[in-house]
């Protein structure tokens, strides 16, 4: 990178700077000229000095007095314009200028941290890393856009003034500047202690993200271990650290500001003192000395922008340096190893080779040294070590991820370390400890090891085309993310890749949870009509199968129209369809005026208010003499411990007046209780049939006369069309699972499942889980789930070399057993490199390397190490 | 079968009838009825015992596993409690309760009936009971087992 923010600019925007700088220099003759004409309208046209004749002649036409004046103020606003419109001009391209060159500079701060030697990763936080290319930066892209114009834009601006500040009289002129001279020598040596200061202050800043960052990292470790106190005492020294710096920063700053306008001020005193008494005496007309105090307002401002530029100046220099510093490192992979693409695929099946193999860490700790191994195209190879035995080390290093010190790594004639990852990251595959799991969907997450290089042109879209052209602009990435990327060459496409990734999870056994996520995930219809129509079909054949079976038919109670559903809340079937939105919500429900004016249309108020009040007779009754945080309440009550003596208050009040005297607010809340009532969950007997009755008439009125701004807020439910809103399994249910039935929910997820196998559906079903969003850094799923997704997201591309790291340590035993099995299963032909501290994995491999100290001591078959003697059969017998 | 039906039926158990109605309501709310189909089984003799059996309706069979296969030691109907052994001594399930017919039950999870112990002495005292009389029983057994 360049290593000071001039080269940077000089490199990346020589050419905008010049036409900037051009433009500046043609708007100073107009500058100049607004200056004078003042001076002119004061003496020529109102005859200030008495001596002009009228009519004058004024480019080649002759003016009276009046004309003349017209004309001269005419031309000073036609100036204003002018002048306005360079400065507007210049402005915005500065400013476009500005931002292209933060956005390259911001691209290839982003392009460096992939290019970091990964070991770096352990000595830099993303807390100190984060704000560099986020914050601090931002500066410097203005500060690019005015580097050169604006020195020379209001540096001219002065030297104009001056300069005609000169012509109009030499001792004024100098008056002008008298002073500029200790502003110059003082105020760039206080600046100095400034800029010193403001490296401290983004070194502390990022300091603080830092713990910031930490502290997010760790708030379990907070929590488990009550260090809040600790964690916000050490946050209160670092921001006090950022309030003594900044404080000091802005008393200087000050000190400067006030220097500054002082030496401002006082200059005018010289121009009313001298300038006068040169008036007087007749030395210096009357306008001119008007249009230099004008000049000398204009004056100040092009002096505080210089002024402020040379803030800025040291500022930007300081930060540029200050990211050179951290995004320069000696050893960072080229860009053409990262980028580059070969020829020729170039497939990596040769021998590969490690001789004399050796790593030191930056502690000088050696991790392993004097390896050396062969490993034939398709050997299953299990490297096996106790803790700290050197293996793990090893195995990243054969994955490319740590850098030997000593001895190298080849595949046939090619060394491993130079190649570009265009061949390694797509011909090798390495799956550690704790896979990364992007925030994305499944699918994506699988596909990602397949997704090298975009693989067609980009989106045929003018706004695209338009966004990829302003990319070239600032030499960022002209690839179009949301483009083709798969390669359907290394996996297919079409239903033969999402074939493909169904049998890879169920090599991982993934397929289950996806097949479960997919049940509770929701399609379009619209986008995918055929699994939608294939659903109302599993629909009809579930109802059917239910229908049939007099020991299942109790075990659903299906949605109609006409008929109350038991199992269901008083909202769902009011509503009688999903909620979509916030609108209908349970929780909100009573309170819509759209659903009050319904009820109030069947005349259904006064009894849902008595059914509010008996719940919550019921509920203070049965729940007022538990303790409130009794487990009861959150399963069963329908009012909260805390709430639960308002609402006690709330009956003695309608006991007293009755229900029609209480208050608006008592009654919203009494109204709101019924909603929640599941007759078959509750047995409260407080929906007899009169009662469903009316409520399915309030149904019929809800869905009859919903206005039409309303109609997005729900899905009803309708026996032949798929509810949009609600999950497969939902769908394929079409009903309430019954209460009070036993084992009724794997029941009926048997019933389904085998509905589904009959339909040949199940492999619909996954892919729809296959669109699961996994949540930040897959947090949703566990960390066998996400350990399962790294090895399949390798496994797809079947690479040629294939390096696992404990991949399969959070597995139980055996479906860590299970799990390299299937994987050397699928591998069949192909290399697999396995570290691994478990015996019992080692001995699935046909061949295992034991390491030991940092050595490789033994490589053999496990019958041969196995036996007396063997360092192997020591070390398995110890774990 | 309603609440106040159900809380009805417990007041009749000898177990719960000296408890108050309130509190038999709030075991009855917070108990889930469950229904069994004919030959579906409550629990399985060595399970873990999560939870006692109360049977509101239906007839069930109390089986044990023997060399010589499973045999019925036992007829439950209405109004019996079982599987309440299990959760107050922590012991895996001693025998296998099948309902013979449609059965429905409400179900005690073992921490609300230990809670309702605890807070009802007599509910202790009617189980001693009970389970002194099954081990009369048991003893009258052993007795003419021997004497024969």
């Amino acid at each position: 990178m360049e290593s000071t923010i001039y080269r940077f600019i000089l490199r990346y925007s020589k050419r905008e700077q010049v036409v900037l700088l051009a433009m500046t220099l043609i708007s100073f003759p107009f500058l100049y000229y607004s200056l004078d004409l003042p001076k002119r309208i004061v003496n020529d046209a109102l005859g200030a000095k008495g001596k002009t004749e009228f009519p004058v002649t004024f480019l080649g036409t002759e003016f009276h007095q009046l004309e003349y004046l017209w004309t001269l103020s005419g031309l000073f606003l036609a100036l204003v314009f002018i002048n306005g419109g360079f400065k507007y001009w210049i402005n915005v391209y500065r400013g476009r200028l500005g931002e292209l060159m933060l956005r390259r500079l911001r691209y290839e701060l982003y392009a460096r941290i992939l290019r970091f030697p990964i070991p770096h990763f352990r000595r830099v936080s993303q807390g100190e890393i984060i704000p560099i290319v986020t914050q601090e930066v931002e500066p410097l892209g203005g500060f690019i856009g005015d580097s050169i114009s604006l020195p020379a834009f209001q540096g001219g601006t002065l030297i104009t003034i001056l300069f005609f500040m000169f012509v109009q009289d030499p001792i004024l002129g100098l008056a002008a500047i008298a002073l500029s001279p200790v502003q110059a020598y003082v105020v760039p040596k206080m600046q100095r202690r400034v800029n010193a200061l403001g490296k401290q202050r983004v070194k502390a800043v990022r300091v603080m993200s830092d713990r910031i960052g930490e502290s997010i990292s760790g708030v379990q470790e907070i929590h488990a271990h009550n260090l809040a106190r600790l964690m916000l005492a050490r946050f209160s020294a670092q921001l006090g650290v950022i309030y003594d710096i900044r404080f000091e920063i802005y008393r200087r700053k000050f000190i400067i500001k006030f220097l500054n306008n002082f030496i401002a001020q006082l200059t005018p005193f010289f121009f009313y003192a001298i300038g006068g008494y040169l008036a007087i005496k007749g030395e210096l007309t009357l306008g001119a000395l008007v249009a230099v105090l004008a000049a000398y307002k204009d004056l100040s401002a092009p002096w505080k922008e210089l002024l402020s530029y040379y803030q800025r100046k040291e500022d930007a220099r300081i930060k540029y340096e200050q990211v050179i510093d951290q995004f320069d490192l000696p050893d960072m992979m080229a860009e053409e190893t990262q980028l580059a693409e070969p020829e020729m695929p170039q497939p990596l099946d040769g021998e590969l080779r490690a001789s004399n193999l050796g790593l030191v860490d930056d502690d000088g700790d050696v991790q392993f040294e004097g390896v050396s191994l062969t490993a034939s195209p398709g050997t299953h190879l299990a490297l096996f070590g106790p803790g700290g035995g050197g293996n793990e080390p090893l195995a990243m290093t054969i994955a490319r991820l740590n850098h030997p010190t000593s001895g190298r790594v080849t595949v046939g004639q090619a060394d491993l370390h130079t190649l570009p990852e265009a061949i390694t990251g797509r011909r090798m595959a390495y799956v550690g400890p704790a896979t990364y799991v992007f925030s994305s969907t499944i699918r994506e997450n699988l596909l990602l090891g397949a997704m090298h290089r975009p693989t067609g042109p980009a989106r045929d879209d003018p706004e695209v085309k338009a966004a990829l052209e302003n990319a070239a602009l600032a030499a960022n990435s002209t690839d179009d993310p949301e483009g083709p990327w798969i390669d359907a060459q290394v996996i297919g496409d079409g239903p033969d890749l999402v074939a493909r990734l169904i049998d890879d999870l169920s090599l991982v056994e993934l397929d289950a949870d996806c097949y479960g996520l997919g049940l509770r995930g929701t399609i379009d219809p619209d986008g995918r009509p055929e699994i939608a129509e294939r659903i109302l079909s599993a629909r009809q054949s579930f109802a059917e199968r239910l229908a049939d079976d007099p020991h299942l038919v109790d075990l659903v109670e299906p949605f109609s129209a006409d008929r109350y559903n038991t199992n269901a809340t008083v909202a769902e079937n009011l509503l009688f369809g999903t909620p979509v939105g916030a609108a209908f919500q349970p929780e909100v429900i009573a309170a819509h005026p759209y659903v009050r004016r319904t009820l109030e249309s069947v005349d259904l108020i006064g009894d849902l208010l008595q059914m509010g009040r008996d719940v919550a007779s019921t509920m203070v009754e049965l729940f007022a003499d538990l303790p409130s945080d009794h487990e009861f309440f959150g399963q069963f009550s329908f009012i909260s411990p805390d709430d639960l003596p308002e609402f006690q208050a709330l009956l003695t009040r309608v006991e007293r007046v009755g229900l029609d005297g209480v208050s608006e607010e008592d009654r919203a809340r009494l109204l709101s209780l019924p909603f929640k009532l599941i007759p078959a969950r509750h047995r409260l007997g407080m929906l007899d049939d009169d009662m469903q009755a009316r409520i399915l008439e309030a149904r019929a009125a809800f869905a009859r006369d919903l206005p039409e701004d309303l109609h997005a807020s729900v899905a009803f439910f309708s026996v032949d069309a798929y509810n949009a809103a609600a999950s497969l399994q939902d769908n394929i249910l079409f009903g309430k699972i019954a209460y009070g039935q036993a084992d009724s929910v794997a029941r009926v997820g048997a019933v389904i499942g085998s509905v589904l196998d009959d339909l040949d559906l199940r492999a619909t079903v996954i892919e729809v889980g296959l669109d699961f969003e996994v949540g930040i850094s897959g947090a949703k799923l566990s960390a066998v789930q996400r350990q399962k997704i790294g090895i399949a997201r390798a496994l797809l591309r079947r690479p040629d070399i294939f390096v696992l790291n404990d991949a399969a340590a959070t597995f139980d035993a055996s479906a860590q057993r299970r799990l390299v099995s299937a994987t050397l299963r699928a591998m069949e032909g192909r290399t697999v490199i396995w570290s691994t501290q478990r015996p019992d994995i080692a001995r699935l491999f046909p061949t295992i390397a034991v390491m030991r100290g940092g050595r490789l001591v033994e490589t053999g078959a496990p019958a041969d190490l196995d036996r007396e003697g063997r360092v192997f059969h020591e070390i398995a017998a110890q774990s | 079968m309603s609440l106040n039906e159900e809380v009805e039926l417990l007041r009749k158990i000898p177990l719960f009838a000296k408890i108050e109605p309130s509190k038999l309501k709030l075991l009855a709310f917070t108990s889930e009825r469950l229904t069994y189909q004919g030959g579906q089984r409550l629990f399985q003799q060595g399970d873990v015992g999560d939870a006692a059996y109360i049977i509101i309706d239906g007839v069930a069979s109390v089986r044990i596993r023997t060399d010589g296969g499973e045999i019925q030691v036992a007829e439950l109907g209405k109004g019996d409690v079982v599987g309440e052994i299990a959760i107050l001594c922590d012991v895996p399930r001693t025998a296998s309760v099948e309902a013979t017919s449609k059965l429905i039950t409400l179900r005690i999870t073992k921490e609300l009936f230990f809670r309702l112990i605890s807070e009802f002495p007599q509910i202790s005292i009617e189980i001693m009971r009970e389970l002194a009389a099954r081990l009369e029983r048991t003893n009258v057994q052993l007795r003419e087992a021997l004497s024969r």
